[in-house]
C-alpha cells in the first residue's frame, strides 16, 4: 500500500514496535498481527495482550526484485513468512542476510527497524523485520 | 440447484488499449453479449458488474450507475460486485443467485477493467490492496510475492520443479495462439520463462499474468424465459463460493488453497457432479503456480501432483483435462474485474463448439476464480 496515514500507523505502534499480540484466554489461540476478536471462539472468548519473545524461523520466502512505491530503494529484499515460536505467522523482511542464504526453516529473532518512509521530509515508519539468529547465517562483511 | 441459462457471451479484444475507455470496453462487451443472446435491451431486468479498483485505476467508483447509463439500460437495477480479483466470477455467482431467487429473469453480467492509465508501479500498488494493506502491503510485501512464496512452499513440500512451472506459461502461451482476444499471441520455451527478469524469486516475469485492459459480458436468463431465445443454450448447474483468511500468514498452510477446495466443493455438490466429470477448465493462473494450486484444490489433479500433471500434458489440449484453453490468465490477459466473467465466455464456447483452433470435446466445463492470495474463490459448472 505504501504510506499510511499517521493515526492508522499510530493506532498500531503498540504492536509494531513491541510485537504484542492478543492471547484468547478462553482457547489460547495467539494472534499476531493483533485481533479484536478470538476466529475460534468469536463472542464467547476473551482476549488479552501478549507481548511475543519475537523468535521463529522462516515458513517460506521471496526476493522482492520489483518493489511497490515507498520500497524502491530497499530492492532487492527478502520478505519471509516468519512462524514465530508462540504460534503465530507474520509477513516481515528479512535483514542482514544474504538473499541465497536464506533457507525454510532458518532460526530468526526480530529486530527494530525502519520499515519505510515518506519522502525526505515525511513520516518514517518503523517496525520489525527478521535476522538471522545463527552467527553463520548473519551477512559477513 | 435449479439450472441457470447463459443465453448470449460477448468480449472486447484483451490488452494495452490506449485509445478505448472503460466505458468503452464495457458497452463493446455488452453490446456483443446481447446481440449474441438475440435479445433487446428491453427484455433485460438487472446488470451486475464485476470491477476491482475503478477508484484507483481511473478515478471512478458508482461504476454500476456509469455502465447503466452508458450502456443505455436506465432505469434497470444495476450492481457492483467487488472482490478483487474475482470480482468477475462473483458479479456471475449474484447474477445467478438473483435469477434462482425468482427476482429476475434475465440477467446481464460484465466485467470490465481499465488498468493500464497508470503506471505499474501504482498499478502494482493498486494490486497489492487485494492483500492485508497494514500487514502484508505496508511490511513491502507484492502480490507476485506472496504467490512466490507459496510457490517455494509447493516447491519445498511436494518437489514441483522449477521447470513445471514454466511449463504452464508455456502451454498457455500456445492456446492463446488459437483465441483472437488473447493480449498476447507469442509462442514461448521453457528456457525463456527460466531466462526472464525475476520478480520475486523464484517467480519469474513470464510467470506472471500482464496488465490489462479489457471486459467480458454474460447475458443469463431462467430456464423458462432462455427457450424464448434459444434451443441450445448452456446452463450453470452449480455455483459455489467461499472465503478464507485476507493474509496468507493467517492460513494453517500456504500450498493449498481452502477457499478454493471449499467453493469447490459446493459447486460440485450443486451440480451433483464430482472433478471426474470436468471436461476443460479455466482457472486462475494469475501467476504460474496458481494453475497448479487451483487444479490440486479442485480435484482435478492429486494434491502434490500439479507439477508432474503439467509435464506430462494431462492439462494440455488433447490431454486428459485441458485446462486454461482461452490462454488462460497469463496469456489471455488478466483485466481483473473482468476476468471471472471472460471465464464463463470461454467455456460457453467451448462447450457451444465455437471455440475454433483451441476446441476441445466437451459437456461439462468449470470456471474458477480467486480473490487475492485466496482470501476469495468462486467455482461454476457449466453443461450443455
Amino acid at each position: 500500500m505504501g504510506m499510511m496515514s499517521v493515526p492508522r500507523f499510530w493506532r498500531n505502534t503498540k504492536a509494531r514496535y513491541l510485537m504484542v499480540g492478543r492471547r484468547c484466554r478462553r482457547c489460547g489461540q495467539v494472534y499476531f498481527p493483533p485481533r479484536n476478536l478470538c476466529r475460534r471462539c468469536r463472542r464467547r472468548g476473551e482476549l488479552e495482550e501478549v507481548r511475543l519473545s519475537g523468535r521463529g524461523e522462516v515458513y517460506s520466502f521471496t526476493v522482492i526484485r520489483t518493489p511497490p512505491v515507498g520500497f524502491e530503494r530497499s530492492a532487492p529484499y527478502v520478505m519471509a513468512l516468519v512462524k514465530l515460536e508462540e504460534g503465530p505467522m507474520v509477513t516481515a523482511q528479512l535483514a542482514d542476510v544474504e538473499p541465497e542464504r536464506v533457507r525454510i526453516g532458518m532460526r530468526v529473532r526480530s529486530v527494530f527497524r525502519k520499515i519505510q518512509e515518506d519522502g525526505e521530509a515525511g513520516l518514517i515508519y518503523y517496525g520489525f523485520k527478521f535476522v538471522p539468529v545463527d552467527e553463520d547465517d548473519v551477512q559477513g562483511e | 440447484m435449479k439450472r441457470v441459462a447463459v443465453i448470449g457471451v460477448g468480449l472486447t479484444k484483451f490488452g494495452e488499449l490506449w485509445d478505448v475507455s472503460f466505458s468503452q470496453l464495457f458497452v463493446e462487451a455488452g453490446t456483443a453479449a446481447i446481440n449474441d443472446a438475440g435479445i433487446d435491451g428491453s427484455d433485460v431486468d438487472a446488470l451486475y458488474v464485476g470491477n476491482m479498483s475503478g477508484g484507483r485505476f481511473i478515478d471512478q467508483e458508482h461504476i454500476s450507475c456509469l455502465i447503466a447509463d452508458y450502456a443505455g439500460l436506465t432505469p434497470i437495477p444495476a450492481t457492483r460486485v467487488e472482490a478483487a480479483c474475482a470480482s468477475g466470477g462473483l458479479a456471475v455467482r449474484q447474477g445467478v443467485m438473483a435469477i434462482l431467487s425468482g427476482m429476475h429473469e434475465v440477467v446481464v453480467v460484465g466485467g470490465v477493467e481499465k488498468m493500464t492509465d497508470l503506471s505499474t508501479e501504482r498499478t502494482t500498488q493498486t494490486l497489492a490492496t487485494a492483500s492485508d494493506s497494514e500487514w502484508e502491503a505496508f511490511m513491502g510485501m507484492t502480490f507476485p510475492g506472496l504467490y512466490a512464496m507459496m510457490a517455494r512452499r509447493h516447491m519445498h513440500e511436494y518437489g514441483t520443479t522449477r521447470e513445471q512451472l514454466a511449463m504452464v506459461a508455456v502451454k498457455n502461451h500456445e492456446n492463446a495462439l488459437h483465441n483472437p482476444y488473447a493480449q498476447f499471441h507469442s509462442r514461448i520455451t521453457v528456457e525463456q520463462v527460466l531466462a526472464s527478469p525475476l520478480v520475486a524469486d523464484p517467480l519469474r516475469l513470464l510467470d506472471c499474468s500482464p496488465i490489462t485492459d479489457g471486459a467480458a459480458c454474460v447475458v443469463l436468463a431462467s430456464e423458462e424465459r432462455a427457450k424464448e431465445f434459444t434451443d441450445s443454450p448452456v446452463y450453470i448447474t452449480g455455483s459455489g463460493q467461499a472465503s478464507s483468511t485476507i493474509a496468507l500468514h493467517s492460513r494453517e498452510r500456504v500450498s493449498f488453497v481452502d477457499a478454493t477446495y471449499n467453493a469447490g466443493r459446493e459447486a460440485y455438490a450443486r451440480a451433483g457432479r464430482e472433478p471426474g466429470d470436468v471436461q476443460v477448465a479455466e482457472v486462475h493462473d494469475a501467476f504460474t503456480i496458481g494453475e497448479i494450486l487451483a487444479i490440486e484444490a479442485l480435484g482435478l489433479v492429486e494434491v502434490g501432483a500439479g507439477g508432474r500433471a503439467t509435464e506430462e500434458g494431462e492439462t494440455s489440449i488433447g490431454g486428459r483435462i485441458p485446462v486454461n484453453t482461452s490462454g488462460g490468465l497469463k496469456a489471455k490477459g488478466h483485466p481483473v474485474g473482468a476476468t471471472g466473467v471472460a471465464q464463463v465466455v470461454e467455456v460457453v464456447l467451448q462447450l457451444r463448439g465455437e471455440a475454433g483452433g483451441r476446441q476441445v470435446d466437451a459437456e461439462v466445463g468449470l470456471t474458477h476464480n480467486v480473490g487475492g492470495s485466496g482470501g476469495t474463490a468462486v467455482v461454476h459448472i457449466l453443461e450443455r
